[in-house]
């Protein structure tokens, strides 16, 4: 029987080596928020790291004490679950530039003792992986068995297993993209700019202002969320459906998908608090994603390197990230003769469909994670 | 494994050791198993059912999802990027058996492809006699619905190969139960009901 881990806390490792990020600042010192589930075995050979999405964090799985809901990615990492705790020792930490605990924006300036605000560095999926690197050292685990991500997080998986392929024997990568398309950035770019023309934006220092850009940030996420959806699943769930049951011929709020949006929007801002500069970092990071850039435009000739073993997952009916993308992935894996499975689940759910149950993405993830679990527990034997 | 069928150790038989194998419609991936533990073989399955693509996962085959009328096969993989291509009991339900044929022909070097012989006597008997189509063992589908869209005879697969400039390396014959008898050897299209052939485009 598959059951949540339960109750959890979040660690802090704080780092002390600087570290050089790609965009030529230093950060002299950072703190890592993550959190761990499952026993790391003898010979450290089954941990698992977890790479979170763009608006995701260490919270993996299992709730904290004071809290009942569980971690975003609960559905598949728990004991008997397809990420097993009872076989696998989960790691995930905040990404840099977060806002969940990692050293980011909210974070005070150790250079100037003021918050960093708009002054943290533009940081990228390089750093991020550079940053985790440092945390696997700390844990004691030379090898990940995995390095598993979603969306955004695929991306850093990839990133993984270009810059430390001796780091990884595998590398999940689910819903994700090699590169963003115009479209993908023109979006990320809207979403910016409903945050930065907010009054409440004050140029990034909204903190010292004793305010949010509430109304920018809300704006972003429902736009972003707009994008995780298919046109199927909101016509199945919404329709034309009206909250009163009859049109009022105004601006109020009349569909269900308008409130369904607006609540979206207003809990992102507002109860869960979502930074707004951490937003703007995380979108610039995805647009800069582009490892094929330095290969001569060659994706292939960029996974060259790598020399982990590939699980691939797309979801049919994700527009956002579509099969396509991760075709091209597959293709570029292929073209280097590497161990790749691809898997193109059917799903209604749009973008959200990796975070969301499903039969066959539920069995293919299972099945490879219990071909990497037979593999170290081979090894041990 | 004990669980391979006659027809799987049949095309076993062809393979040498170490090839580059992919096989379209791999199931759940028993073939490519066998291969990689008997003949050390690499390669790829590619299969379209979900249930299927988890068995191979299972099994620990490298299987990409994919539809193989999708023209997939060329776009995933380069020229002569496989010894053998094979696929069993798949090139009747393909939309365009001819064009598979070059699509295989193109990433490997050799195809190997097995289907059931629609000239075999008894399914001639049944449409001959009962003026109906075929439904038996090897066919068990009703003609509304079936995969097998594009059922052919021996004869016509290989005047397709001749047609297209495809060489008959080797072709085995045998009943439903995989055992080739002595009188398919001098009547192979009435007696035959499935047919092993490995293919390679003719050189020049």
């Amino acid at each position: 029987m598959s059951q949540s881990i339960g109750l959890v806390t979040p660690q802090t490792l704080s780092v002390t080596t600087p570290l050089e990020m790609v965009c030529g600042a230093r950060l002299s010192q950072y703190d890592l928020t993550y959190e761990t589930y499952g026993q790391l075995n003898a010979d450290a050979s089954n941990a698992v790291l977890i790479c979170h999405a763009l608006s995701g964090n260490h919270h993996v799985a299992g709730h904290y004490e004071e809290e009942k809901s569980q971690g975003w990615w609960d559905q598949y990492i728990g004991p008997g679950k397809p990420i097993d705790t009872n076989q696998f020792f989960v790691v995930c930490s905040n990404n840099l530039g977060g806002c969940h605990g990692s050293t980011g924006p909210t974070s005070t300036n150790p250079e100037t003792g003021q918050v960093f605000g708009p002054d943290f560095p533009i940081v990228t999926c390089k750093d991020w992986v550079n940053s985790q690197n440092v945390l696997r050292e700390h844990l004691g685990i030379d090898v990940w068995a995995a390095v598993i991500g979603g969306s955004m997080g695929g991306m850093q998986v990839m990133q993984w297993a270009m810059d430390y392929p001796e780091r990884l024997r595998h590398a999940v990568v689910i819903a994700a993209a090699p590169k963003l398309s115009a479209q993908n950035i023109a979006f990320n770019e809207v979403a910016r700019r409903a945050i930065m023309t907010d009054p409440d934006f004050h140029h990034g220092r909204f903190i010292e202002a004793g305010t949010t850009p509430k109304r920018g940030l809300a704006l972003a996420r429902m736009l972003g969320h707009l994008t995780y959806l298919s046109d199927d699943m909101m016509g199945s769930k919404f329709g034309r459906e009206l909250r009163e049951g009859k049109l009022k011929y105004n601006f109020d709020v009349e569909f269900q998908v308008e409130s369904y949006l607006r609540y979206q929007g207003e809990k992102f801002a507002t109860k869960q608090n979502f930074d707004a500069n951490t937003y703007l970092l995380m979108t610039k990071a995805l647009d800069y994603f582009d490892p094929a850039a330095d290969y001569d435009n060659s994706l292939a000739k960029a996974l060259a390197q790598a020399t982990a073993k590939f699980l691939v997952i797309a979801f049919t009916s994700d527009w956002r990230f579509s099969p396509k993308r991760s075709q091209e992935i597959v293709k570029a894996l292929l073209d280097n003769d590497a161990d790749v499975t691809y898997a193109e689940i059917e799903s209604k759910h749009g973008h959200d469909a990796f975070l969301l149950p499903n039969e066959h993405y539920e069995g293919v993830f299972r099945a490879y994670m219990q071909r990497i679990a037979a593999e170290h527990e081979g090894a041990a034997s | 494994m004990s669980e391979l069928s006659p027809e799987f150790q049949l095309i076993a038989n062809w393979i040498n050791p170490g090839a580059r194998v992919l096989d379209l419609g791999c199931g759940d991936g028993r073939l490519l198993t066998h291969l990689q533990q008997t003949r050390q073989t690499t390669g790829y399955g590619m299969e379209l059912d979900p249930a299927k693509v988890i068995a191979a996962v299972e099994r620990g085959i490298n299987v990409i999802q994919s539809n193989l009328n999708s023209h997939d096969i060329c776009h995933y993989f380069d020229q002569d990027s496989f010894d053998f291509v094979i696929m069993t009991q798949a090139l009747q339900v393909v939309s365009r058996p001819d064009r598979m044929l070059d699509e295989m022909l193109s990433v490997g070097k050799q195809g190997i492809i097995t289907f059931p012989n629609f000239a075999h006597w008894r399914n001639r008997a049944q449409l001959f006699f009962g003026g109906k189509m075929p439904q038996n063992t090897s066919l068990p589908n009703p003609w509304y619905n079936t995969p097998n869209i594009h059922l052919c005879t021996f004869s016509d697969f290989e005047n397709l190969c001749e047609e297209k400039d495809i060489e008959v390396v080797a072709r085995t014959v045998v009943n439903s139960k995989h055992q080739p008898t002595f009188a398919m050897r001098f009547a192979p299209n009435w007696l035959g009901e499935i047919a092993l052939y490995q293919v390679q485009r003719k050189p020049g």
